[in-house]
């Protein structure tokens, strides 16, 4: 029975993991670019990216998953069918403006003195960023990052608002197959999210010893 | 006309007048020191010759040519003024080293980055010149393209490379070549900053404050290499609060005071038989023993 358990769940997590990694790939460059507009010294792209922030991180995650699953229907354009496609979609770009809210801090806590060096050197913008900045900025944002990776963890079991099939939706529904209580399975499903940040905690402390043969 | 004439440079920050009309003008291979109070414009009168500001008002001239006229200021463009800046280097007050990257690297980035530019546009050329090419002789050409572009290539690595470690000796830091800026002292991450602005052969290399955040110990190793690089093609701009690296070293010395040039003249008369009495006060508080 416990690796009957174990296997259901294991499946459910397969999902979880998905959706997660998904996040990251889209939501990381997003987040940056997203960050750059609500920097930008052009003030109609920077206010509605403000606005746009501003909502995301207004409203419940829960709430976004709806709208964006359910909205397109609504408003007469064709639905969205894939349950867990829109998840991504609400999840990258909810993480998206989180992250933008990150690497904002991390961008402007780099001293002018690092811009002004790259520019009296002849390189261009972009050059500075990438070449000079981006590293340090890296750097400095690493531990808010580490936070923030972690919760997306736990926040894509949000995903079963909407039918997605990940390991707590799982957990919850296989009680009545095994005979046991509900809080067995939901309490291993508690087991592999705990090993999933533990990897998460060696990684992100790797990262930050690699990043050490420097300071800023 | 002298090597580098500055004309009437204004600059306002809002309200704030900084500059009110500074002229300048200096021969190659000369050494130019400006001293003056904090506030009265001699950072700022730095910072618009390397067009990290730009001047409201005025006109530069380097080796004869008009380099920059504040009135054609919004017409160039991001390329042309990072050219423009090509001309002056710039040593900041803090080091303002890149600390992710090693000495070494500090000295050749900006270099590499230069190089491979120049080194794409080539490459660019040359792919042209093959698709004019008739059909036939494509591959031939196109192997011997390859060819030249790896020498170019290898040259441009070789030189750079070159330049930087006889930029380090002069300096003094060889030893500290693959060291990261945080493992130095004040002093020999200022002597980096000051290899990285040679790198480049600036015209006119320009000190803003270069020992101001120093330790007192450390402000003599860092004027040290200052002096010696003193020669007949090096045209330096040093702003500075040492009054006697300003007396011994330069040729020449500009005392600001209010964004106006109160005193201009050779360190002896300057120091020694000030006209103005605006720079008869700063020397005698600069001068002056505390004790």
């Amino acid at each position: 029975m416990f690796f009957g358990i174990i296997g259901e769940l294991a499946v459910g997590f397969l999902t979880t993991l998905e959706l997660f990694a998904l996040t990251l790939v889209f939501a990381l460059p997003l987040g940056l670019l997203v960050s750059l507009c609500t920097m930008s010294k052009f003030a109609p792209l920077r206010v509605l990216f403000k606005v746009i922030v501003w909502v995301v991180r207004g409203t419940p995650l829960m709430l976004q998953l709806l709208v964006i699953f359910y909205g397109p229907g609504l408003i007469g354009l064709p639905p969205l069918t894939n349950r867990f496609l829109a998840a991504v979609i609400a999840f990258v770009i909810n993480y998206a403006c989180y992250f933008s809210e990150i690497y904002r801090g991390g961008i402007e806590s780099i001293s002018k003195g690092q811009y002004e060096a790259g520019q009296v050197l002849g390189m261009t913008r972009s050059q500075i960023f990438f070449k000079v900045v981006l590293l340090q900025v890296v750097k400095r944002i690493l531990a808010p990052m580490s936070n923030e990776v972690m919760t997306l963890v736990k926040d894509t079991s949000l995903a079963n608002t909407i039918g997605v099939i990940e390991i707590l939706r799982v957990a919850q529904s296989i009680n009545a197959y095994y005979a046991v209580n509900i809080i067995i399975p939901v309490l291993y499903a508690g087991l592999f999210y705990l090993a999933f940040i533990g990897i998460l905690t060696i990684v992100f402390g790797r990262l930050e010893k690699k990043l050490n043969y420097f300071k800023v | 006309m002298a090597f580098l004439e500055l004309k009437n440079y204004r600059k306002k920050f809002g309200e704030n007048e900084v500059l009110k009309g500074i002229s300048v003008s200096l021969e190659k291979g000369e050494v130019l020191t400006i001293i003056g109070s904090s506030g009265g414009g001699k950072t700022t009168l730095l910072r618009c010759m390397n067009f990290l500001e730009m001047p409201d008002e005025g006109e530069l001239y380097l080796g004869g040519e008009k380099l920059f006229d504040a009135a054609e200021k919004k017409s160039y463009s991001d390329a042309e003024i990072r050219e423009k800046r090509l001309h002056f280097g710039l040593v900041f007050q803090q080091f303002n080293l890149f600390p992710q990257y090693t000495v070494f690297k500090n000295i050749t980035l900006a270099q590499t980055l230069l190089a491979k530019q120049d080194f794409k546009r080539k490459k660019e050329d040359f792919a042209a010149v093959c698709k004019k090419a008739p059909k036939e002789e494509r591959k031939k050409l196109k192997a011997e393209q390859k060819q030249i572009l790896d020498e170019i290539k290898s040259n441009q690595k070789k030189s750079i490379e070159e330049k930087a470690e006889n930029l380090l000796s002069r300096v003094g830091l060889s030893d500290k070549r693959d060291s990261y800026p945080y493992e130095l002292s004040g002093g020999q991450q200022q002597r980096v900053a000051i290899a990285r602005a040679l790198a480049l052969n600036p015209d006119i290399l320009c000190f803003d404050e270069p020992t101001s955040a120093l330790d007192p110990e450390l402000t003599g190793e860092v004027l040290k290499v200052i002096k010696g690089l003193k020669s007949s093609d090096s045209t330096m701009i040093v702003v500075t609060h040492e009054m006697e690296f300003a007396k011994n070293v330069a040729d020449r010395v500009i005392f600001i005071a209010d964004g106006v040039i109160e005193e201009e003249g050779a360190p002896q008369e300057v120091f020694e038989n000030p006209k103005s009495e605006k720079t008869r006060a700063f020397l005698r508080k600069s001068l002056e023993e505390v004790f």
